[in-house]
């Protein structure tokens, strides 16, 4: 089944355009990366795919149900409510985590199955701490977020996401901003996802994860999808930009 | 006079200084977080609007605010303002309070990271779930010095209320002052502010203390 479906999707702030008619689709269980260069509209991509950004053009479904058509050359997007409702079968991930620091580990992974979802407090408890056992976190429930390093923040946001139980997880960027010691913990998480066949988009900067993770990569650049395949085609092509972007990572 | 009687008139006093404490508080803090929202809404003619009266509340005396909302009703409509002295004060302060409030929830709202209210977005929180569970709990935690600030100036404001002839703590010490050629209520009146203002800095500090744990 087709789990995420953007067709032709066009973005522009101002006068600059971002995205230039792009067009993904993941099915269920896959994990895509999406590589490129910076600027070439990766995180645009994901904030049109979760809906913190509208499209100028183009068209979003989840699960088959449109939420975002086209009409007369514009996107329209569906109603507040309907969105709401479609917002229940993502997640993401930040890149800066954005946990909510005036709360406890615990809180910031239970809050929103209870609050949002009006689940009972005794069903979501032992779900949260079984996703705090999988990320390691078990005796760090009752610490707050800036008692932790990088790497733990993260590993709460991913299971903060996951409490909800979501259809698709996206991620951007998520070990940019840790130590090289730290992306390590992060990455195993999410490695043991994709063997769990979560179905994941994942922009990312660490070429050899990708590599090994994905089912499909998808590299970026300036606003369009300039090569699209499994990871030896998408590494082993013979696109100049492709080929320069990896020389300049390597060359780092 | 003696002593006694003296100490019990200006007792009335202080209670009636604490109650004008105390009622634009109660009423100030939170119309200040409407008067935030309407100061930062998306409706230019709104936030305008809004702007301006928080700027004319925060550029004008207190005192002549306090004036204008005590007669207006007598010079634009002719009523009699009989008992509303006292409304006439709490309306006053807590009004101009409010604007002072709204333009420190302003900057405390606008320092939350947007980070915040994206992440609970996605979470498929509601706005106003937002607000109150994400956001509000860390403005306040921000802005508490600067409400703490504030609230020792209305400590001492309390005493504009004597513009009115409103017999709070200050009024009437000058009273009994002028009648019995004594400096003793003023002294007496001093350390009542003075105490006061420890009390409340005490409380903010254990409030600011309580916050701390993140
Ligand atoms: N809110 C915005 N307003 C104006 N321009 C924006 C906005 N968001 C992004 N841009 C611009 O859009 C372009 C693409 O940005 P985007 O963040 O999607 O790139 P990216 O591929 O994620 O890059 P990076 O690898 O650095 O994260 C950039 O030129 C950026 O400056
Ligand atoms: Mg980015």
């Amino acid at each position: 089944m087709v789990y995420v479906e953007m067709k032709n999707v066009e973005k522009s702030f101002d006068d600059l355009e971002v995205l230039k008619g792009i067009s993904l689709s993941v099915s269920e269980g896959e994990v895509v990366s999406i590589i490129g260069p910076s600027g070439s509209g990766k995180s645009t991509l994901l904030r049109l795919a979760t809906l913190l950004d509208t499209m100028n053009k183009g068209e979003l479904s989840y699960m088959g149900e449109q939420v975002v058509r086209m009409e007369h050359g514009h996107s329209v997007y569906e109603k507040p409510a309907k969105l709401r409702e479609i917002k229940a079968d993502f997640g993401l991930v930040f890149q800066n985590f954005n946990l909510f620091p005036h709360k406890t580990v615990l809180k910031n992974i239970i809050e929103a199955p209870i609050h949002v979802q009006k689940r009972k407090k005794e069903e979501v408890l032992p779900e949260a701490r079984e996703l705090l056992s999988r990320m390691g976190l078990s005796d760090k429930e009752d610490y707050y977020p800036s008692q932790l390093s990088g790497g733990q923040q993260q590993r709460v946001a991913i299971a903060r996401a996951l409490a909800l139980k979501p259809k698709v997880l996206y991620f951007d960027e998520p070990t940019s901003a840790l130590d090289p010691e730290l992306t390590g913990e992060v990455l195993k998480v999410i490695r043991a996802l994709a063997e769990q066949k979560m179905t994941m988009v994942i922009v990312t900067h660490e070429m050899e994860f990708a590599r090994q993770i994905s089912d499909r990569v998808i590299f970026m650049d300036k606003g369009v999808v300039a090569v699209e395949g499994s990871p030896e085609e998408v590494f082993g092509s013979s696109n100049q930009r492709m080929q320069e972007f990896l020389g300049k990572l390597s060359a780092n | 006079m003696n002593f006694q009687v003296m100490m019990e008139q200006l007792a009335g006093g202080m209670l009636a200084s604490m109650g004008i404490f105390f009622l634009t508080l109660i009423f100030s803090l939170p119309l200040g977080l409407l008067v935030a929202f309407g100061r930062m809404s998306k409706n230019r003619v709104v936030s305008g609007i809004i702007g301006f009266l928080i700027s004319v509340l925060r550029g004008t005396p207190l005192m002549l605010q306090l004036l204008v909302v005590y007669f207006f009703p007598y010079y634009l409509f002719g009523w009699s303002i009989a008992g509303w002295r006292f409304p006439a004060i709490i309306v006053g302060f807590s009004v101009n309070y409010a604007a002072y409030f709204a333009e420190i929830y302003r900057s405390g709202i606008e320092a939350i990271d947007k980070g915040q209210h994206e992440a609970a977005y996605i979470l498929g929180y509601t706005k106003t779930q937002t607000f109150f569970r994400i956001i509000l709990p860390q403005v306040i935690k921000i802005i508490l010095p600067a409400i703490t600030n504030e609230i020792i100036t209305l400590v001492k404001d309390t005493s504009l209320a004597f513009s009115l002839s409103y017999m709070e703590m200050f009024s009437i010490a000058k009273q009994i002052a002028a009648r019995e050629t004594t400096f003793l209520p003023f002294l007496v009146s001093a350390v009542f502010y003075y105490v006061f203002n420890l009390i409340v800095a005490f409380v903010m500090r254990r409030m600011e203390k309580r916050l701390a744990y993140y």
